[in-house]
């Protein structure tokens, strides 16, 4: 068996990539709160993980000139629809920022325990004890 | 890792609100104000805030922070009030008194104070997964 890193770590550091794009553009909603005309955004993560994971299996490519077919991932964020529209034209509804806020940090650190697993796993392998 | 972005972003966000907050405590301070003539009137002072627009055409995926665009004179009417016997009367009898609205002021401070405080939340948080990113694989 070969140690391969980028089977060993699966999606975990792309999911994490996505996690902290997340709490930027999260972070910028809050910053963001209290002005004119701003419109709260957030990226869909279901769709951006099952365009990497759509990824992993390419098209057979046998002659130079062949394209594999990898549909690019849409990774752009999107606008959140609010549920209270505000007077100034501000989507931004600060409860559910936090919400978003406090999952997406849940969800980074989840990323990151498993990430921790797999190193401490490998290491042990590598180790021998 | 957390992007340094992120402060960046919360940074201009608290920034921005303690500028608010600056000017409740002007506007408030000088609420009762009189002066004896409608250019000498202190004027509710308000701020405008808006995107950092570079940042937010130059990649749409970006987080963007906010800045104070600028600060506004309210063109709300001024309170006149007749008192010839006030020192500071002109020679019709009237005073002028600032057009702040106390509650419009307390109600902007508690608001202001909110915000402040989500992006100091933000920051502790991107600071802890910072932290826990860079301890990664230790164990």
């Amino acid at each position: 068996m070969t140690i391969n890193f980028k089977n060993a770590f699966d999606t975990h550091p792309k999911a994490l990539s996505v996690w902290n794009k997340r709490t930027e553009l999260l972070a910028s909603n809050l910053a963001n709160v209290d002005t004119p005309h701003y419109k709260a955004r957030d990226l869909d993560f279901r769709a951006i993980l099952t365009g990497a994971q759509a990824q992993t299996i390419p098209m057979q490519v046998t002659q130079p000139g062949h394209l594999g077919i990898r549909s690019p991932v849409d990774e752009s964020a999107l606008y959140r629809n609010p549920h209270q529209p505000s007077l100034d034209d501000n989507s931004v509804e600060s409860e559910q920022e936090h919400l978003h806020f406090a999952e997406n940090t849940l969800q980074y650190q989840a990323s990151m325990t498993f990430l921790n697993e797999r190193i401490v796993g490998l290491r042990s392998a590598i180790r021998g004890d | 890792m957390p992007s340094f972005r992120i402060f960046d972003i919360a940074g201009s966000g608290m920034l921005a609100q303690s500028t608010r907050l600056n000017l409740v405590a002007s506007n408030l301070s000088n609420a009762e104000t009189v002066s004896s003539s409608l250019e000498q009137t202190y004027k509710s002072r308000q701020p405008v805030f808006a995107t950092h627009l570079q940042t937010a055409t130059n990649d749409l995926n970006a987080g963007v922070g906010v800045r104070v665009a600028g600060v506004v004179e309210s063109p709300a009417p001024l309170r006149m009030e007749y008192m010839p016997h006030h020192p500071k009367a002109d020679e019709n009898g009237y005073i002028f008194k600032p057009n702040v609205d106390t509650l419009e002021e307390i109600t902007n401070m508690m608001s202001a104070s909110r915000s402040y405080q989500d992006n100091t939340q933000v920051i502790t948080t991107a600071k802890q997964l910072m932290q826990q990113t860079l301890k990664l694989g230790q164990g």
